[in-house]
């Protein structure tokens, strides 16, 4: 009786999944989601949209793997040379900047690599090697992994066979906790950072450098190549995302005092 | 230690207060679990009693590969699984990715080996009583399957808890399947990770006591229902 009573409740779920209407598919990077800006923009998308968007919560590599294999219908996501390959390759129709923020270094409250004093992110990364204190890498082929790696090459430093750097391969939250235990550097964006819970005794230690900006864009799947993907529902959100209202939201949303996100699409 | 008191006043609250996306996660994770784990007994048992009472030339290798399924990765079947369905794979005209039918398709992938195996370890033991009687009456095969499964149901009912249980805390295969969807294909398990990634383990904690809770209640209530442990033998 009880198990017949599950069996009809979980098809009744299914159905409900399969036949629920106006849903969206959006693969977006663990920085966004975490940022906690998904919360606020997704309910108002929803009433003036009607969209129900769907967030699957993923690194940039696997969110545009997905976005390629058809399996959403746009990513939102903040690592320019992927997006140009992923593009050039197909998959999507074309490439929307919305907004950015910012990445940061946070280390041990001592300090032992003197990172305080450095002037630009290149030289944080020359402190820390040179003083072979330990440092956390994303290790992904995240966003967020793809722009410490190029921060390392412009540094002249190729640290990935050293000791003292552990690539842990897994989202930033994860990173960070890893990061909290051993009382290493590791690189973080701005909000993931903030929102993080379990800070210990880490605290940001080198803010600021330009070359630190994290553009996120939207790229809605191509639907030449996937006919199935909903490319009229990617097209309206990404109107909501440029629109006045999606700009206020974003450029409005503050975590401790800080705004964490700079609204920046042209609008055409 | 103090996240772990932390975590049980949480849970205490969020069960009290009737948390709305609590309940929702905890029945989407009981649904699934609980259909995978009807699905594999449906396929286990039979397959378990078929493998005790014949013989045939292959049947040590195919017992030991059984045996050898039960450790069957659930990031690698999660892997296979979102291959075979994802909309570039043979099976993605059905659009199932990322919908509690294909969490479901992946838990009795993994559970379905433990099913069987646990059933025919029972199931040979048995037969090996019944064996003389069964042949005297001259039992057809499918006759006889049907006796040993309903004489052997209360440790048939342990293989079908064993792999309830591997089903309701599994998350590597779920999480890439099911996509951790808020309101769509969220469950315990993959809340819990989602709550450690974000650093609040107060909270990842209280999901972890709701999720052995409710594995709990799950065994009592079917020990209950089915009156184990009341007469001598049953």
């Amino acid at each position: 009786m009880m198990l017949k009573r599950l069996v009809i409740a979980t098809v009744a779920v299914m159905i409900a999944t399969a036949t629920q209407a106006e849903v969206l598919k959006l693969a977006v990077t663990t920085s966004f989601a975490n940022s906690g800006l998904a919360d606020v923009l997704l309910p108002q998308i929803k009433d003036d949209t009607g969209i129900n968007v769907q967030l699957l919560i993923v690194g940039t590599g696997q969110a545009l793997a997905l976005g390629a294999a058809g399996d959403v219908d746009a990513v939102l996501v903040h690592s320019r040379a992927s997006e140009e390959n992923w593009l050039a390759a197909g998959n999507g129709t074309h490439r929307r900047e919305i907004m950015y923020n910012d990445f940061v270094f946070v280390g041990p409250k001592n300090d032992p690599a003197g990172v305080r004093s450095a002037d630009t992110a290149v030289d944080v990364l020359r402190s820390i090697s040179n003083a072979e204190a330990p440092f956390v890498s994303r290790g992904d082929a995240s966003g967020t992994h793809k722009m410490e790696q190029r921060l390392w090459e412009e540094a002249g430093l190729n640290p990935e066979r050293e000791g003292w750097y552990r690539a842990v391969g897994q989202g930033m939250g994860a990173a960070l906790n890893t990061a909290a235990g051993m009382n290493a550097y590791i690189m973080s964006d701005r909000a993931s950072w903030l929102k993080f819970a379990n800070k210990a005794d880490l605290e940001m230690v080198f803010e600021g450098d330009p070359v630190l900006f994290n553009q996120y864009a939207y790229l809605p799947v191509n639907p030449e190549k996937h006919p199935h993907v909903k490319n009229d529902l990617a097209m309206q959100l990404e109107e909501w995302l440029v629109s006045d209202t999606g700009k206020a939201l974003i450029n409005g949303y503050t975590l401790n005092g800080e705004r964490l996100f700079t609204f920046n699409a042209k609008v055409e | 230690m103090n996240d772990i008191l932390l975590g049980l006043a949480q849970a205490a609250e969020l069960i009290v207060t009737l948390n709305g996306d609590l309940v929702e996660i905890t029945a989407l994770s009981l649904s699934v679990s609980l259909t995978a784990a009807i699905i594999a007994t449906i396929i286990g048992l039979p397959m378990g009693a078929w493998l005790a009472i014949n013989r045939f030339p292959a049947r040590r290798f195919v017992i030991a590969l059984l045996n050898a399924l039960m450790g069957l990765p659930p990031v690698v079947v999660g892997l296979i699984v979102y291959v075979l369905f994802s909309r570039s794979g043979p099976f993605g005209v059905l659009g199932l990715l990322f919908t509690p039918t294909v969490m479901v398709i992946a838990q009795v992938i993994i559970i379905t080996p433990i099913v069987a195996s646990v059933a025919h370890q029972a199931i040979r033991e048995l037969w090996a009583d019944y064996h003389d009687l069964l042949i005297s009456l001259r039992a057809s095969k499918a006759q006889r399957i049907g006796t040993l499964l309903w004489d052997g149901r209360r440790a048939l009912m342990t293989a079908s808890l064993a792999g309830f249980g591997r089903a309701i805390g599994e998350v590597g295969a779920i999480m890439i399947v099911g996509g951790n969807i808020d309101h769509a294909t969220r469950v315990l398990t993959t809340a819990i990770a989602l709550e450690t990634g974000k650093g609040e383990f107060a909270m990842a904690l209280a999901l972890g006591f709701v999720l052995i809770g409710l594995a709990i209640v799950v065994n009592l209530s079917i020990h209950i229902l089915s009156r184990t442990e009341r007469s001598a033998r049953w």
